[in-house]
């Protein structure tokens, strides 16, 4: 194994009281792309700060090389960040902003002027040095913010959601700069992302947060693979997440039927959550297979169709190169290498049901079918079909959210 | 669409042309003829001999302008830091004094600085020797700081609080100490908002002639005085005024157009105001 550059020890953050990171542990090693990856609010940021010194955390401690950093300041830490604004210095030009950090080192002006270049070349805007910053585009503050961190010769490059403002194809083009430089360089790259694909592109190593903790670390293919709990396989990808009982190693019922898989080690009878990915079903006959069901929506998605089947009034996403229309009944297949068994966490009945693809939306929607039912309830008698109508939508839907509801109360 | 602004810009223009543009041609013209009315450059010349009035002005207005800058910059800076709501307090507090009126602060001055005011009174109480104060030239510049200081406080104020908090924590994060980030990154970043400061400052600094007349006494002409002795005072003689205006007119442009030589190339029309 290589040496642990950075580790983080029982960090505590607390900002005005909400705690952002609670009993955080991180090791990072040397020359490692790791990435930090979770939703909106879910520590990664304030772990990234945690490291670049901005944030002096309540509890726990910062280490570097094996040496306790944690009153370091910013300026003393041999880390540099990548803003999520880039925060490049409006009052200087392309130049003076790369040869910032090694000015203040008291570098000579011929090797500034050696690095700065060379720097420029390798983020590949050579002979823009004496442009203003507010000359450039998005992407090419972007790369003048990376040769600026890069020119500080850090041991550590932190990276703050650098690609959040870019367009796709412009930041597809950047992931890829940035694992060259990083493999080119050799130097740790800490990156945050609530991009899940990118972060499975990019990344040596994997860290999926959410609510300040670890939920899981891991190579991009473990993560994807073998997440460990609901909320990982949720986030990562499209999944169907079912409840399901581990009957005895290999071999695990859910959906009414009992059906073979590759996992053991859960124990005789066990609840657990089973992950089936939507690319993974195959689309059969119905009367060729154990479940079926009627598709009620179908999605064309240029590679393949996003088909929305409705199983016992769970909802299955289903990706397939074959198209169907909604109202068809269609079988659904699985090989034991399909289904991915996890053991039941907090995250349990929150996710794997495609009613809605977000708990927003389909708490919003339940909220608005609920107030038109009332509205409806209250408008006169004209409008009786239309009545009727809503009411039958909002039952239908009703019913998906009594179903989720229904396997939250099972855990 | 073109026609349309053109319309909606017309009462401005034509005010403009008469509160404007026609009083600075008509102080143009004053300034070049004589009583009766012909071309004459008599006026232009005799300015020359009141030099000593505007080195004195420009001297006084720029001694009031170093000491507001120097007093307005800390504490901009240290309102700018604030959490906003007690940012707006003291924003509002910094204004307050202009909320009265310009004649009674001034006024108030007077009886504070005089030889038998307010202050000498309190210092004979406590056995100290009495201080001069009234009619000398630091009472003026005083009188100009306390008018004027709230326009350079403002400016830079509204500069700072923009300055990006990730500007600064990327001059940290690439080795800048405290001092240095101030120094590198607040300070450039602040020129803009300084530039303003001054102007304000400055200008009606050097072209005051109340606070000279109530603390200056008869030792502290200023131009504003001069001129002020050419309309409604006993030497009148509107054609000087004119020149005396004109001149320094022309000498503030200069002064501005020489301050913004620094902004320049920086960040081009970053909020610097132009006269």
């Amino acid at each position: 194994m290589k040496n642990t550059i950075i580790s983080l020890k029982d960090i505590t953050v607390s900002y005005d009281g909400e705690q952002v990171l609670a009993g955080f542990n991180l090791d990072i090693h040397d020359g490692e792309f790791v990435t930090l990856l979770g939703p909106s609010g879910c520590g990664k940021t304030t772990a990234l700060r945690t490291i670049a010194g901005f944030i002096r955390p309540d509890k726990g401690d910062v280490f570097f090389y094996e040496k306790n950093i944690t009153d370091l300041p910013p300026h003393k830490r041999e880390v540099n960040t990548i803003f999520q604004k880039y925060a490049l210095f409006p009052h200087l030009n392309v130049y003076e902003n790369i040869a910032f950090g090694m000015r203040l080192k008291g570098r000579g002006e011929k090797e500034i002027k050696q690095t700065v270049h060379e720097m420029l070349a390798k983020v590949n805007l050579t002979g823009y040095a004496h442009r203003g910053i507010s000359q450039l585009s998005g992407g090419q503050q972007q790369r003048v913010a990376i040769a600026r961190a890069l020119a500080n010769e850090p041991k550590v490059l932190l990276l703050d959601e650098p690609l959040g403002a870019l367009d796709l194809k412009l930041r597809k083009d950047m992931q890829v700069e940035l694992k060259k430089l990083q493999q080119q360089t050799g130097i740790t790259f800490v990156f945050v992302t609530h991009d899940q694909e990118e972060a499975l592109s990019m990344s040596d190593t994997v860290v999926v947060m959410d609510g300040g903790v670890i939920q899981q670390i891991g190579t991009p293919t473990d993560i994807y693979n073998e997440p460990e709990n609901a909320f990982v396989a949720d986030f990562i990808g499209e999944s169907n997440i079912l409840d399901g009982l581990m009957l005895e190693d290999y071999s695990v019922k859910f959906a009414g039927h009992i059906f073979r898989c590759l996992d053991s080690g859960f124990g005789r009878n066990a609840a657990v959550d089973v992950v089936i990915r939507p690319e993974d079903i195959k689309v059969v006959e119905p009367e060729s297979t154990l479940i079926t069901g009627e598709v009620t929506a179908v999605t064309f998605k240029g590679v393949h169709y996003e088909i929305i089947v409705d199983v016992a009034g769970f909802k299955w996403m289903i990706q397939s190169t074959e198209c169907r229309q909604p109202g068809d009944r269609i079988g659904l297949s699985l090989t034991p290498n399909d289904i991915h068994v996890m053991h039941k966490s907090e995250y349990s009945g929150k996710f794997g049901d495609y009613s809605t693809f977000s708990d927003e939306m389909g708490e919003d929607i339940m909220a608005s079918d609920e107030a038109a039912t009332q509205e409806a309830d209250d408008s006169d008698e004209a409008n009786a079909p239309r009545e009727t109508e809503e009411e039958r939508k909002a039952g239908a839907s009703g019913k998906a959210g009594a179903e989720r509801e229904g396997r939250a109360d099972e855990v | 669409m073109k026609s349309n602004s053109k319309l909606l810009s017309a009462p401005y223009t034509v005010w403009m042309t008469i509160f404007i543009v026609l009083p600075m041609l008509l102080v143009g013209y004053f300034a070049f003829t004589d009583k009766s009315g012909h071309f004459t450059m008599e006026n232009m010349l005799s300015v020359g001999q009141y030099s000593n009035v505007f080195l004195r002005s420009i001297w006084l207005g720029a001694v009031a302008t170093a000491v507001s800058l120097a007093l307005g910059y800390p504490l901009a800076y240290i309102i700018a830091k604030m959490n906003v709501k007690r940012q707006n307090v003291m924003v509002m507090l910094v204004m307050l004094p202009m909320w009265m009126n310009f004649l009674l602060r001034t006024y108030a001055w007077m009886t504070l600085l005089e030889d038998n005011g307010l202050i000498n009174s309190a210092l004979a109480a406590i056995g100290l020797p009495r201080v001069h104060m009234i009619n000398t030239a630091g009472a003026v510049v005083l009188g100009m700081v306390y008018n004027y200081i709230p326009y350079m406080i403002l400016p830079l104020y509204s500069v700072l609080t923009k300055i990006d908090t990730s500007v600064i924590e990327a001059a940290q994060d690439l080795g800048a100490n405290s001092r240095k980030v101030f120094l590198k990154v607040v300070i450039p970043m602040s020129m803009p908002g300084v530039i303003s400061g001054v102007t304000m400052v400055f200008v009606p600094a050097v072209s005051t002639f109340i606070i000279s007349k109530m603390l200056g006494g008869g030792g502290n002409l200023l131009i504003g005085d001069l001129i002020d002795m050419q309309f409604l005072g006993s030497a009148y003689n509107p054609n000087l005024g004119s020149a005396v205006s004109l001149v320094l007119m022309v000498i503030i442009l200069i002064c501005m157009g020489i301050m913004n030589q620094f902004d320049d190339g920086e960040e081009a029309g970053g909020g610097g105001i132009l006269l």
